[in-house]
């Protein structure tokens, strides 16, 4: 088990501030990096991963500094946002090669532990060259899992996946997490992220804007609206009910039901199953419509 | 086994790159000017220093340095890849070195062949060896300073294409206090005083030779590792 630390934490090239005081901890579990393309996702991946230095602050994997300190790679794998592989390789050639540099016992016994976890194995003895970019982020991937380490770094691991390739790597991320890796990764599509982990950091102009469960996150911004979708067995009378609450500060209806508008999402949905018992008011369905990630990100942009 | 690994690697990268053809046409122009000047019965005097000097050590030896010093660093750097290299638990001299002897080895075997050649040709086998001799270092102290130059510069080639005809070609002609910082009048005195001709005009003296080879290869081979150590990849600006 390892945690992955930032303490204080600011980045900047000449004038510009890339991260700007940004303290955060990572526990072992999958985590997503989330943020609008130029919010310091990647700066803040790179100085995790020992490849910048922090202008300001500390960054450390179990109180050991990543920066000018290769030991960290025995506890590290990183996979990289640029695609670049050895494409004169084919992946088991890769991933031997990985092995060794590790110092592993038995490499090829790890090449093909690696492979088999990115199901690759049916193209191992292919030139990486000819593969498609799926495939060469698998290897990569496989490639950072070698030497099966404690925390994982990945950088838009999705990024020219398939769906199946992209759920199956979803479930590999899943697995390590409950397996107690250390998973972190970034990207700017919120589905992933919904999907991948329920923990997010989400990053806006440098600074760390969110960081925690991501559907808590949402809740402590009480003073947005939160928008609901209701059936019930009658909407009308259901929704002259609830115009009677503080917390409702809005109702729509129409032929597909109701959407209520609540001001405050803990005090909605307590009293909510109170009117409806109260009115003898049946509620088929009820479904918080903007819990999405994209509606939690986008309110943070624009905070 | 790590120092094979990144050997094997890096010999492998070097030889599937296009840019390494390069590297064929310049000794054979040097062993063929030889074999042309022999065979027409030129006196050695009026074609060993163009031939010898002018083509082979002061071109085709830094050159091939350069494409092979820069390739063996520069192009992973170029494209990327050098982080899969970084991301492993290896202090960064076990990377600087095997990289460095895959260098000095593949421009030696490039260059010392043809150098032998010509010298056979020109003089005596003793001149060939002296030839071949100072080609090792001047191999071995051209990739230090250029393999350093892949972590200094993002224009490695250009910054060493500078170095070798801008400041061993031109002003090492015109200023002679530039000559005590020019690897090419290391290795001409190098080859002049193992097989002493008269057909090579050394300007500087052995020791300095010497002394100012082991700096540059020392010194820039430790530049080298401490430059890949601070080896930082910039974050997307866009």
């Amino acid at each position: 088990m390892s945690d992955v630390s930032l303490l204080g934490v600011s980045r900047w090239y000449g004038n510009v501030v890339a991260v700007n005081d940004v303290t955060m901890t990572l526990r072992p579990g999958v985590t997503g990096l989330l943020g609008p393309n130029g919010a310091g996702k990647t700066t803040v991946l790179h100085m995790m991963a020992g490849f910048l230095a922090p202008s300001r602050g500390t960054v450390t994997i179990d109180g050991e500094p990543t920066w000018r300190n290769p030991a960290v790679y025995k506890r590290l794998g990183l996979v990289s946002e640029r695609e670049a592989v050895h494409d004169f390789l084919t992946a088991r050639e890769f991933l031997q090669v990985s092995a060794r540099l590790h110092r592993l016992p038995d490499p090829e016994a790890a090449a093909q532990r690696a492979l088999e976890l990115v199901e690759m194995t049916g193209a191992q003895d292919r030139r990486i060259g000819t593969y498609s970019k799926g495939m060469r982020q698998r290897t990569r991937v496989a490639g950072a899992l070698v030497h099966d380490p404690q925390v994982l770094l990945l950088d838009e691991p999705f990024n020219g996946m398939d769906p199946r390739q992209r759920l199956h790597m979803m479930e590999l991320l899943h697995r390590l997490g409950t397996a107690g890796r250390t998973i972190l990764f970034s990207s700017h599509i919120l589905e992933e992220v919904e999907q991948v982990s329920g923990t997010v950091q989400v990053i806006v102009a440098g600074r760390l804007a969110a960081s925690g469960d991501y559907r808590a996150i949402r809740r402590l911004m009480s003073n947005r609206p939160h928008v609901f979708a209701i059936h019930s067995t009658d909407d009308r009378r259901l929704a002259v009910a609830l115009m009677g609450q503080g917390s409702v500060t809005g109702v729509e209806i129409d032929r597909a039901g109701l959407t209520v508008r609540a001001g405050d999402y803990g005090s909605f949905t307590r009293a909510l199953p109170k009117i409806a018992l109260a009115e003898g008011i049946r509620v088929r369905q009820l479904l918080p419509s903007d819990e999405s990630l994209e509606s939690v990100f986008s309110y943070l942009v624009e905070a | 086994m790590v120092p094979q690994t990144i050997a094997w690697i890096t010999a492998r990268g070097l030889f599937g790159r296009r840019r390494f053809l390069l590297l064929i046409p310049l000794p054979l122009l040097v062993v063929g000017l030889a074999v042309l000047s022999r065979g027409f019965g030129v006196a050695p005097e009026n074609w060993a220093q163009p031939v010898l000097v002018g083509l082979g050590l002061a071109v085709v030896l830094p050159v091939i340095a350069l494409i092979v010093g820069t390739g063996v660093l520069g192009s992973e750097i170029d494209d990327g890849t050098i982080v899969h290299i970084l991301t492993k638990p290896l202090p960064r001299w076990q990377i600087v070195l095997p990289k460095l002897v895959v260098a000095t080895a593949v421009t030696t075997v490039t260059v010392s062949i043809s150098l032998y050649v010509a010298g056979v040709l020109a003089h005596s086998v003793r001149l060939g060896l002296g030839l071949a001799l100072a080609g090792l270092v001047g191999s071995l102290v051209y990739s230090a300073l250029f393999l350093a130059m892949s972590l200094l510069t993002r224009r490695p080639v250009l910054l060493g294409l500078v170095y070798v005809l801008v400041w061993e070609g031109l002003l090492g002609n015109f200023v002679s206090g530039t000559r005590v910082l020019s690897v090419q009048q290391y290795v001409l005195t190098i080859a002049d005083k193992i097989a002493p001709t008269g057909l090579l005009q050394s300007k500087v003296s052995l020791p300095v030779a010497i002394i100012m080879s082991a700096i540059f290869a020392v010194g820039f081979t430790v530049l080298a590792i401490d430059r890949l150590r601070s080896f930082s990849v910039a974050g997307e600006t866009s």
